[in-house]
């Protein structure tokens, strides 16, 4: 997979931890390859919004990368009680059901962004760029990256 | 089945095939199936709910099954990993979602439910209303099949245009 130049947490230099959240065994997969091909590192995984949430009390991590079709308790609705509960948390949903109603309602229960399947990486880093704003930095290495 | 209901799906499935499998796609045989539906390998089946109602299924015989989950896993996984079923699922669960965002555009809308295995040899049989095509993607890795049966839900599109009236 291609590499990026690593985003890292601008206050402490540390990598971005993220808790993904998708019930496809698959999609988790694909997007930790992903997520450490951005010098992330992954807090936790998640198969259902239920799971999402108590695994984001127990790891606070810096992002959540949220499936919307899930058993349980969909995404959408573990976003809001997510976000509802740490208003600074940060979730970008990433579905293939990414019609503009799905988009309207998760972003108006706070999801901060929406990327729909399959994931193109370029597509996801930059989200993650924007989602961190100043929080995020990127490394400065000479040559990596895009 | 009308083509504006199908095509979507086909394009959809181009779309996530070429791009997931890094090379060009392209749609081979077309065939509307009568009779119960024979699976040929891995299956997934998602079921879509709302204005237009039925069933799609992906469809790979094994050793396709294994190539096209072995090159997103980036290995060799041998034909008895449950990757392998969680890549058709995924695949199928990405090409009915982008077909939907499309026919979401046009004022349909709809529930996607989460794909399941199909694990029987033959299927129901489709109905008079409910005319299944099979369609065939010819990929580097071997044929992928997709079967689509829909229909429009006259109750809800009738429940609409009364609202609209």
């Amino acid at each position: 997979m291609e590499q990026f130049a690593a985003v890292k947490r601008s206050k402490d230099g540390q990598a971005v931890r993220y808790l993904i959240v998708d019930d496809s065994v698959f999609a988790r997969k694909n997007l930790a390859r992903m997520i450490e091909s951005f010098g992330g590192q992954v807090a936790a995984e998640a198969g259902d919004g239920l799971t999402a949430i108590s695994e984001f009390d127990r790891t606070h991590p810096d992002i959540v990368l949220m499936d919307i079709t899930m058993p349980q308790m969909e995404g959408i609705e573990a976003a809001e009680k997510i976000v509802q509960a740490h208003p600074e948390a940060r979730v970008v949903m990433v579905s293939s059901v990414g019609y503009q109603e799905n988009i309207v309602a998760a972003l108006q229960r706070g999801a901060r962004h929406f990327v729909q399947k399959p994931v193109k990486p370029e597509v996801l880093y930059e989200v993650i760029k924007y989602v961190l704003g100043e929080d995020g930095a990127v490394a400065n290495v000479a040559g990596a990256g895009v | 089945m009308k083509m504006e209901l199908i095509q979507p799906f086909i394009n959809a499935a181009d779309a996530v095939l070429s791009q997931g499998l890094h090379g060009t796609t392209k749609v081979g045989n077309l065939s509307m199936e009568e009779d119960a539906y024979r699976r040929k390998g891995v299956a997934g089946m998602v079921a879509l709910t709302g204005d237009i109602e039925g069933r799609i299924v992906l469809d790979l015989e094994p050793q396709t099954a294994v190539r096209v989950a072995s090159h997103y896993a980036g290995a060799d996984l041998p034909e008895s990993d449950g990757l392998i079923k969680e890549t058709i699922f995924e695949l199928a669960n990405q090409v009915v979602g982008n077909a939907v965002c499309s026919l979401n555009d046009q004022g349909f809308h709809f529930r996607v439910h989460p794909p399941i295995l199909l694990t029987a040899e033959e299927g129901d049989k489709t109905s008079e209303d409910v005319e299944a095509l099979m369609i065939c993607f010819e990929t580097s890795m071997g044929n992928v099949f997709m079967n689509v049966a829909l229909r429009h839900n006259k109750r809800r599109m009738s429940d609409h245009a009364a609202m609209g009236a």
